[in-house]
C-alpha cells in the first residue's frame, strides 16, 4: 500500500512538482480516461434498466423513477417533483398522463386526483442497480451454454496452441536439421497473409472434415500460429545448450528434455502466448460466425451479436453480456501480465 | 569395492566439422583410476576431444573405447560417463535435490536409492544445508559442487571436467583444485579434466596430455613433461613464467648465440651452423657468472612477489627469477649464468634435440 502511494506521487525532483511531473501525470490521468472511461461507462450502463438506458439526458450512474404503492392502484405509480404551480414543491404520484396534462395523486391523500401540466414537473429519480440484467441472462437466454462455448474453444484452444507451438518452436530453435531455416521462414511468411483471403479455402477443409456447426471446427485451425511459434523459438535460443547437453549426459529422453527442462524454463515467453492465445480465441468473431451456424454452438461474441436484432435490440442484456464477455481476458490478464514485460523483452520481440 | 573398468582408449580420432579438420588424429590411452588433464591453448580441440568421449559430438574417424569397448556409436547417455560443464548448466527451475535427481529419476531408480545417493553426494560436498535452494541462490563455489554432485550420484565410470574451475575466483579456483584432487582419492574413478590452466595440470594430473591446433603434442606424468619437453610448445607451455628461448646455430659442440656469446649444452648438437634455439626456464638460470655458459645483460624491468622477484633482462631477452627480494633496479648491468644441464636444445622445427647419454 506504502509503495503504492509512493508510486502514484512520485515526481521528478525533490519533493517539488517540475513541470515535467505536472506534464506526465496530465498525459497519464488523460491516458487513464480515455481507456478506462469507456469500460466503466459500459459497466455502470449494463446496470441500467431498459429505461435508464434511454433517458436524455444520459446520467452515469444507473437510476430509477422513483415507484410507490397508491392505495386503490393495482401497480406502484411513478413520483414526480412537482416545480411551477399551485402544487410546486410537493410530490405527486402520476396515475395517467393524457397529451400535455398529467392527472397525479398526492400518495398521502390518494382520494383527490390533481391535474399539472407536463412542464412543470420533474421526474424524482433514485440510484439503482438493475442486477436482472445479468439475471436474466442466465434464465432467459442460453447464456450458460454461449460461455460454455467460448471457454470450451479458448481452453482447448490455448493449451493446443502451447503444446504445438512449443514443440515446434523446441525443434527448430535446437535441433540442427537440413531445412530448419526454409521451414522456419515459409512459417513466418504465413505471417503475411490476410486471414480474409483463405477464409473461403478455410472453410471448405472445414467443411469436407465435417468440422463446421463444432467448436473443433474453431480449435483446430487457429492451433498453430506463426506468431507462437516465433514467439516461442525466439525465447528458446536464449536457452543455453549446456542444459540440454546435460539433461542428455542425465539420461533424459528428448521428449523429457522438452518436458522437464525446455518447457519450465520458457515460462514466460508462454505465458505471453497464453494471453495472446486467449484474447485471440475469446474474441474472434469471423472465423466463428463462418463455421458455427447453429444457435447452440455459438459463442460469446456470435450471441452478442445475435442480440443485436433487425428490429430491436436489447440493449440492457447486450451490455451485460459485454461485461460478462470481458471478464475472463481481463482476469487471465491479470494473472499473467507480470510475466508479459520479461517474455516480451527477452523473446527478442520489441 | 569393485568397480567397472573406466579406462579409455582414443584411436587415431578425428573430428571434421562440415570439410574443416579441427581434431587430426589423437591417440592416447587413459588407465583406470587415472587423473588426466587435456591442456592447451583455447581453440585447440580439447572441449571437442571431451565432447567427443562423452557422446555430445560424433566421431569423424577413429575410435573411442571405454572399458574396452567400443561406444563411438553409443548414445552419450549409455556411455556411463558423467560431465560437468564449464557453466555449470544446472537446471535453474529445479532445487539442489532435483538437480542431482534427476538422472537418476530417468533412470526410474526407486526413490529411497535416490535419496541416499543424493544425500551422500551432499554429504561428501557439504551441501547439505542447501539441497532445498535453487542454483541462482548460490554462490559460485556451491554451484560448482552441485554440478559435481550432480556427477557423482550417477556412479560414473570416467567423471569428465570441462574447465571447470574457470569461472571461479582465484582464491575458491586454489579451493576447489584440493578439493577435487580429495575426490579423486576417495572416489579412485577415472577422471578426464580439461584446462588451458597450465597450473591446474600441474597441480592435480597424474598425466598430463597437451594439445595444440588439434594434434597431441606429448603426454606423460606432469614433471616429465616439465623436465623433459618433447618439442618447443609443450617447453614453452608447461612452466611459469614461460621458458625463455634464444635463437641461434650450432658452432662446433657448443650453441652460439649471435651477439651473445657461446652456451654449452647437454645435447647432441647437429652440423656445424644449423640453426638451433635453446631454451630454459627462468628458474634456472643463476645471477652472477660462473665457470662458462656467461652472459651479462641489461635489466628491464623487476617484479617483486616478496618470497621471489622475477627479473626482465634486455639483451638477451629472458626473464630471471631470483628467491627472495633484490636490489637490482631498471638500466643496471646483470651477470648471468645458465647451466648446461637445464638448458633444452631445439631444432628448427621445434623438436627437442636428445641428450648425449
Amino acid at each position: 500500500m506504502a509503495r503504492l502511494a509512493r508510486m502514484m506521487t512520485a515526481t521528478r525532483g525533490h519533493g517539488r512538482m517540475d513541470w515535467t511531473d505536472w506534464a506526465s501525470y496530465l498525459y497519464l490521468i488523460l491516458g487513464t480516461a480515455l481507456m478506462l472511461g469507456p469500460v466503466l461507462w459500459l459497466a455502470l450502463s449494463s446496470l441500467k434498466s431498459p429505461a435508464g438506458l434511454i433517458e436524455f439526458p444520459p446520467t452515469l450512474l444507473p437510476q430509477e423513477q422513483v415507484r410507490v404503492s397508491v392505495p386503490n392502484y393495482p401497480n406502484p405509480l411513478p413520483l414526480y417533483r412537482i416545480t411551477k404551480g399551485d402544487h410546486a414543491g410537493q410530490t405527486l404520484a402520476e396515475v395517467r398522463k393524457i397529451g400535455l396534462q398529467a392527472t397525479m395523486v398526492d400518495p398521502a391523500a390518494p382520494e383527490t386526483p390533481i391535474r399539472v401540466p407536463v412542464e412543470d414537473r420533474t421526474k424524482l429519480m433514485q440510484f439503482h442497480a438493475a442486477w436482472d440484467n445479468y439475471g436474466d441472462l442466465l434464465q432467459k437466454f442460453d447464456f450458460g451454454r454461449y460461455l460454455w462455448n467460448s471457454v470450451f474453444i479458448t481452453s482447448v484452444a490455448t493449451i493446443l496452441t502451447l503444446l504445438l507451438n512449443s514443440m515446434a518452436a523446441f525443434a527448430l530453435s535446437k535441433y540442427k536439421f537440413a531445412g530448419r531455416e526454409p521451414v522456419f521462414l515459409l512459417m513466418l511468411a504465413t505471417l503475411m497473409i490476410p486471414p480474409t483471403i483463405i477464409l473461403v479455402p478455410n472453410y471448405l477443409i472445414a467443411a469436407v472434415l465435417g468440422l463446421t456447426d463444432n467448436p473443433w471446427g474453431v480449435i483446430w485451425p487457429a492451433v498453430a500460429t506463426p506468431t507462437g511459434v516465433f514467439l516461442l523459438r525466439q525465447y528458446m535460443l536464449t536457452l543455453p545448450d549446456d542444459l540440454l547437453e546435460a539433461a542428455r549426459m542425465d539420461n533424459a529422453s528428448e521428449w523429457r528434455i522438452y518436458w522437464r527442462i525446455v518447457l519450465p524454463l520458457s515460462k514466460p515467453a508462454l505465458a505471453v502466448l497464453a494471453i495472446f492465445s486467449v484474447m485471440w480465441r475469446w474474441n474472434e468473431f469471423l472465423w466463428p460466425m463462418v463455421v458455427l451456424g447453429r444457435n447452440e454452438t455459438f459463442t460469446l461474441p456470435l450471441a452478442l451479436n445475435s442480440f443485436q436484432g433487425e428490429l430491436t435490440t436489447q440493449w440492457n442484456y447486450l451490455l451485460a453480456m459485454t461485461v460478462v464477455t470481458l471478464i475472463p481476458v481481463t482476469v487471465i490478464f491479470a494473472l499473467l501480465q507480470r510475466h508479459i514485460t520479461q517474455g516480451i523483452a527477452s523473446a527478442g520481440v520489441k | 569395492m569393485s568397480r567397472i573398468d573406466g579406462s579409455l582408449a582414443l584411436k587415431d580420432v578425428v573430428k571434421r566439422f562440415g570439410s574443416t579438420e579441427v581434431i587430426h588424429g589423437v591417440s592416447f590411452d587413459v588407465a583406470d583410476g587415472e587423473f588426466v588433464v587435456f591442456v592447451g591453448p583455447s581453440g585447440c580441440g580439447k572441449s571437442t576431444l571431451l565432447r567427443m568421449i562423452c557422446g555430445l559430438e560424433s566421431v569423424t574417424e577413429g575410435e573411442v573405447r571405454i572399458g574396452g569397448e567400443r561406444v563411438n556409436d553409443l548414445a552419450a547417455a549409455r556411455r556411463g560417463l558423467a560431465l560437468v560443464f564449464q557453466s555449470y548448466a544446472l537446471y535453474p527451475h529445479m532445487t539442489v535435490y532435483q538437480n542431482m535427481a534427476f538422472g537418476l529419476e530417468n533412470l526410474a531408480m526407486p526413490k529411497a536409492e535416490i535419496q541416499a545417493r543424493v544425500g551422500e553426494a551432499a554429504r561428501m560436498l557439504r551441501l547439505e544445508d542447501y539441497l532445498q535452494r535453487k542454483p541462482t541462490a548460490l554462490s559460485g563455489g556451491q554451484r560448482q559442487r552441485v554440478a559435481i554432485g550432480r556427477a557423482i550420484v550417477r556412479e560414473p565410470r570416467i567423471f569428465l571436467f570441462d574447465e571447470p574451475l574457470s569461472n571461479l575466483d582465484a582464491e575458491l579456483r586454489v579451493g576447489m583444485r584440493t578439493e577435487l584432487a580429495d575426490l579423486h582419492r576417495r572416489l579412485g574413478t577415472t577422471m578426464i579434466y580439461v584446462t588451458h590452466d597450465q597450473v591446474e595440470a600441474m597441480t592435480m594430473a597424474d598425466k598430463i596430455v597437451v594439445l595444440r591446433a588439434g594434434r597431441v603434442e606429448q603426454v606423460g606424468p606432469p614433471l616429465e613433461l616439465y623436465n623433459r619437453p618433447c618439442n618447443r610448445f609443450v617447453a614453452g607451455f608447461i612452466g611459469s613464467p614461460q621458458m625463455n628461448f634464444l635463437e641461434g646455430h650450432v658452432a662446433g659442440d657448443a650453441v652460439e648465440i649471435p651477439g651473445l656469446g657461446v652456451v654449452r649444452t647437454l645435447a647432441a648438437l647437429p652440423a656445424a651452423g644449423t640453426p638451433v634455439s635453446i631454451g630454459i626456464r627462468p628458474e634456472h638460470i643463476r645471477a652472477g657468472h660462473e665457470d662458462g655458459n656467461n652472459l651479462t645483460g641489461t635489466v628491464a624491468g623487476v617484479e617483486q612477489l616478496g618470497g621471489l622477484s622475477y627479473v626482465r633482462l634486455a639483451d638477451p631477452a629472458v626473464t630471471i627469477q631470483i628467491p627472495g627480494q633484490t636490489q637490482l633496479a631498471a638500466g643496471t648491468a646483470a651477470p648471468i649464468h645458465f647451466p648446461a644441464d637445464a638448458i633444452h636444445v631445439f631444432d628448427a622445427d621445434g623438436l627437442t634435440l636428445p641428450r648425449l647419454s
